[in-house]
Parts: C-alpha cells; structure tokens; sequence
C-alpha cells in the first residue's frame, strides 16, 4: 500500500538516504574547501616553495594551481557517480513505496 | 607590431553579422514555440542535461574574464593563473549544496524554493530585491566592460556600442525567451571554447606543444619572477574572503540559478553542472596558457601599449598568429559573450520582477498565462533600458570592482537564504527576509567603505573596512542574522511544512 509524506519522511529509510547524501555532500565540500584554501595559503606564506622547480622551467606553483582546477573537476565527478548510482537507485525504491 | 585593432575590420564585422543572423533565426524560431511563462522563463523544461550545462558555461565565461585573465597573466605572470582557479571552485560547490534541492523545489526562480514554506510576499520582495541588486551590479559591470571593448576592437563610439548591445539583447530576450537566450548561451559557448582553443593550438605550435618550452621562453624574456607568485595575496585573509565570495556567490546569482529551471528532473541538473564544471575548468586551466604565450609572442609592451591593463592581450596574439581574419573572429566573439551574458541576466530580471512581484505579490498568485507573459515581457524591456542608461551613465568609471560587487551581494544575500531553507526545519519568513536583506545592504555599504571604492574611486586616504572583499564579515553576520532572528520567531506553520518539502527535495515528488 502508499504510503503519505509523513510515513516516508519519519522512515528509518528515508532518514539514513537523508543522511547519508548530506554526509557525501559535505566530505566533498570539506575537501574542496581544504584544497582551494590551502592553496591560497600556500600561495600566501609559502612563496619560496611554490618557486621551487619541478622540471627545468615548471614550478610548484603551476603544478598546484593547475592542480587545484582539476582536483575540483575529480570532485564533482566523484559526486556524479555516486549519485546516479547510489542515491537515484535509493530514490527510486523509495519511490516506489509511495505509489 | 603595427596592429589594426580599434579601426574598421572587416572579417570582425562580417563574422559578427554572421553571428547576429544565425541567432535571430534562432529567436524566430524560439519565439514560435514561446507561449507559455514555462516556454518563457524555463524553455519549457526541454533542454537537455548536457544542453543547459554548455548554457550554463556560456552564462559565466564572461568576456572580461576572457580578455581580463588573459591580460593578467602576460603582464604580471602566474597572478594571472591565481584568479583563474578562484573562478572554477564555486561549481563543484554548487553541485553538491544545492543543485538538486534546487531543481526540485523551484519552479522559475530562486526565491520559489525560498518561499517553498514561508509566506509568499514577504520573501518574494527581498528575494526580488536582492536579486535586482545583483543583476543590476553585474550587469553595469558587463555593460561599461563591452564599451570599452567594443570600441577599442571595433572603433565604435561607446554609446553606439552600448545601444546595439542592448537592442540585440532585447530582441533576443523578448521575442525568444529562455528558448532563444540557452541557445545563445550554446553558439557563444562554442564560439569562445573553440576559438581559444584554436589559439593555443596555433600558438603552442611555436613551443613544440610544451608547457615547459613556453615557460622556459617566458623566463628567459623577462624574469623567473613571471611564473612565481607576486603580489596578488599579500593579504590572506582578503584572498579568501574574495575566494568566499567567487566560491558561494555562484550558488546565489539569480541567472545562474534560473538555468536549473530548463532542465527535465534532478538528475539532468546535475548532469548540467557535471558538464559546466568540465567546460569552464578546460577554459580556465588553458586561458593563463594564452596569456603567456601572448607575453612571449606579442611582448608585454606591446600589449600595455594598446591597453594599459592588457585586455588586448588575446586579440593581438590572434593577429600576429592568424593575421587580421583571425582577430576580427576573436573580437566577433567577445562580442557575442557580451551580448549572451546580458541576455541571460535581462531574462534573470524579468523573473524576478514579473514572476516574483507582480504575479506573487501584487497579483498573489493568480493571473492568466497570456497577462503572465505580457508582464514578463514588460519586465523584460524596462530591465533591458535601465542596462543601456546604467552603461551611458557610467561611462569612464572605474567598474572594475562591480563583480567583486556581485558576488559579494549573491553570497551575502540569496545564497544563505537559500541554503537554510532547504536545510533548516526551523528557519522562518522574518528570519529569510532580515537574511536577505540584511546580508544584500551589508555587503553594499562593506564594499563602499572598503580599499576598492572608498580608495581606489573615491580617493579618500584610508578605508574605513579594511577588507576588498566584505564576504568573509557580511556572509558570516548574514547567518547569524537568520539564526537569531528565526529563533526569536518561531513558525510552527512553516516547520510544519517540512515534511513535504523534503520529501520533494529529495525525492522530486511532485517537482514541476
């Protein structure tokens, strides 16, 4: 049988997939903050290391900043597939519990 | 270098009529099927995933970050590189607070999802009016930046260039709506990806298509000082209450918001941002690129020689490579993210003013489709005259700390209002209009009295806040307003209405 909003939003189910998205969703956050952040306070205080050469002309400093842009890409893909194949799966039972 | 930027060019004139020719059909074609406010302000939720997301890409890659980074980075080196990164991080942020809770509860607006369960007029009002005051910021800003460009390419007088800007964006919004204005975003996004591209292609071919060759000629010309960090964070606490503002503004611009209403469900929402991330990252990993090989092609004092702060950096570097056909195809371009930028915020401010006031407050909720979208259209044409006169009249200014503005306000204002409304059962009407408005004004009066108004326009000796950016103080007093003023006002009502909301907002029962 369906079941109302209320039965679906007090459900143990419902709750721990609530839980559960926000979990992911601020570990993501936290890490995005943890990289831009720390890479701006690297650019501030650690100068000399970000001068430092890698190759005979790279350096640090574009390594991490080029860095920065693609471990924010990694991030939103890692919360893409999670979410199409964790959370929508989630969703869709939930769903149909509703019907 | 003997460069024909700012007089007659011809290639850049025929590729720009080209452009305006294929988007009016475009717009004719749109406004065929434009008949509903869903036609108007949502494309009638028919645009795909990977559609809006290229949409998306077009809205924010503005031509000032286009020329402006570009410059930076071949003028004072790795700074350049910096502020690019800044400009990507709010994407990633957007995905995983807000983009789906968004798509589910909105309809049109950012402010149905903040009005989901709290009364309607009052949040509608500072909704519209902290979204007004973000668009209109951002808009000046644009507006006074494609001017200045469009007379340094084109040769053109800066009022001439303000009107034929205005009046193409007008056509676009009024006759095509969001239909016309996504496909706009698309041919503008594609334009400037593929143009930049071409450039670095063509220009890496001079470094044997590597990095460490191009960086290697860049520290033999002028000094290693140009690929390591200079003077841009001295301050860092400033740097992250600017990367604040870049980071969580995003998640409160109305006109990025209202994209997420094009889009089918959830899922393709958050394809859409999978997307935008993809695209602007690629833009902003090879746009300091350019700009190096532009210092080392063009050299520096060519580039301050036609633009003191390097915004030519681009286009001269497109001459020298591709000869004067391929500069008037960059110019053509700037041009074109101009145009779709202001189009995609005049429709932003048509939302708000028909969708959010009329129709919400005046109205309260009832008027006929037809009388809708007349008002919006309206709406459409007073937004879209106030850009021109804002563009007139602030001719000359020094406008360079309007974005900063913007984002500011959207971080301040919109954004918490938004978040604690999808996240906090106890969040109340008073409490989400005090945030709004207490964060919008704050951030305002911050940003005057700070270095970038009160010393570098106004020319006082000292500020009076000593931050450039007010978003780390105004955003921070913005919650803390929501949090004592919701607790002051308890609305068993709205609390009550919880349940069905998160069952929407996570679920997408029942998402329009």
């Amino acid at each position: 049988m369906g079941k109302t909003a209320h039965e679906i939003v007090t459900s143990d189910r419902f709750k721990a997939l609530v839980r559960k998205k926000w979990n992911v969703s601020m570990i993501l956050t936290a890490l995005l903050f943890a990289s831009y952040y720390g890479y701006i306070l690297v650019v501030a205080y650690g100068k000399e290391f970000l001068s430092t050469k890698v190759g005979e002309f790279t350096n640090w400093g574009i390594i991490l900043g080029v860095g920065c842009i693609v471990f924010a890409w990694i991030l939103t893909a890692i919360y893409i597939v999670w979410a199409n194949n964790v959370y929508d799966v989630e969703v869709d039972e939930l769903k149909k519990s509703m019907l | 270098m003997q460069s024909s930027l700012g007089q007659v060019n011809f290639t850049s004139i025929i590729f720009f009529l080209i452009f305006i020719a294929v988007t009016l059909y475009i717009t004719y074609w749109a406004a065929k099927k434009t008949k509903t406010t869903k036609d108007y302000y949502a494309a009638g939720r028919s645009v795909s995933g990977f559609q809006n997301g290229v949409a998306l890409a077009g809205d924010y890659m503005s031509a000032a970050s286009f020329l402006g980074i570009c410059g930076m980075t071949s003028l004072k080196g790795y700074d350049g590189m910096i502020y690019a990164c800044g400009w990507l991080v709010g994407w990633p942020a957007l995905m995983f607070l807000m983009a789906e809770p968004l798509r589910n509860l909105g309809k049109y607006t950012f402010a149905d999802v903040v009005a989901f369960r709290l009364k309607q007029k009052p949040i509608r009002i500072a909704a519209a009016i902290g979204g007004i005051l973000v668009l209109l910021t951002y808009a000046t800003a644009q507006m006074v930046g494609a001017g200045n460009l469009i007379k340094l390419m084109f040769g053109l007088p800066y009022e001439v260039a303000e009107i034929i800007v205005g009046c193409v964006m007008l056509v676009y919004v009024l006759f095509g709506g969001m239909i016309a204005t996504t496909w706009v975003q698309i041919i503008k996004a594609c334009l400037l990806l593929g143009g930049v591209t071409v450039l670095l292609l063509i220009g890496m071919s001079h470094f044997d298509f590597n990095p460490g060759v191009l960086y290697g000629e860049v520290q033999k010309m002028y000094s290693v000082k140009m690929l390591n960090p200079g003077g841009l964070v001295t301050n860092p606490i400033d740097a992250i209450s600017l990367g604040l503002a870049l980071m969580l503004g995003l998640l409160g611009l109305p006109h990025i918001l209202m994209r997420f209403y094009t889009v089918p469900d959830a899922k393709a929402a958050r394809k859409s941002v999978m997307w935008a991330t993809t695209f602007i990252g690629y833009f902003y990993c090879i746009i300091p690129i350019v700009g190096f090989m532009a210092a080392v092609l063009v050299t520096q004092s060519t580039i301050s020689g036609v633009d003191k702060g390097g915004n030519m950096a681009a286009p001269l570097l497109a001459e020298l490579l591709g000869g004067t056909p391929f500069m008037g195809f960059i110019a053509a371009v700037a041009f074109a993210t101009i145009l779709a930028v202001v189009s995609g915020l005049t429709l932003a401010a048509a939302s708000a003013l028909a969708h959010d006031l009329y129709l919400n407050v005046f109205k309260s909720g009832v008027a006929t489709e037809a009388e809708q979208v007349k008002v919006a259209k309206r709406s459409t044409i007073i937004f879209g005259i106030c850009a021109i006169l804002i563009g007139i009249l602030f001719k000359g200014q020094n406008v360079a700390y309007m974005v900063g503005l913007t984002f500011a306000i959207a971080a301040s204002g919109p954004f918490p209002a938004i978040f604690l409304s999808i996240v906090w059962k106890r969040f109340t009407t008073a409490g989400a209009v005090s945030t709004i408005i207490v964060g919008s004004v704050s951030a305002v009066i911050c940003i005057i009295l700070s270095p970038t108004v009160w010393v570098d326009v106004f020319k006082n000796k000292e500020a009076i806040f000593p931050l450039r950016n007010p978003a780390i103080v105004t955003m921070t007093l913005a919650f803390i307003v929501a949090y004592v003023v919701s607790i002051m006002t308890p609305d068993p009502e709205a609390e009550a209405k919880f349940e069905s909301e998160k069952v929407r907002c996570y679920l997408g029962v029942g998402a329009e």
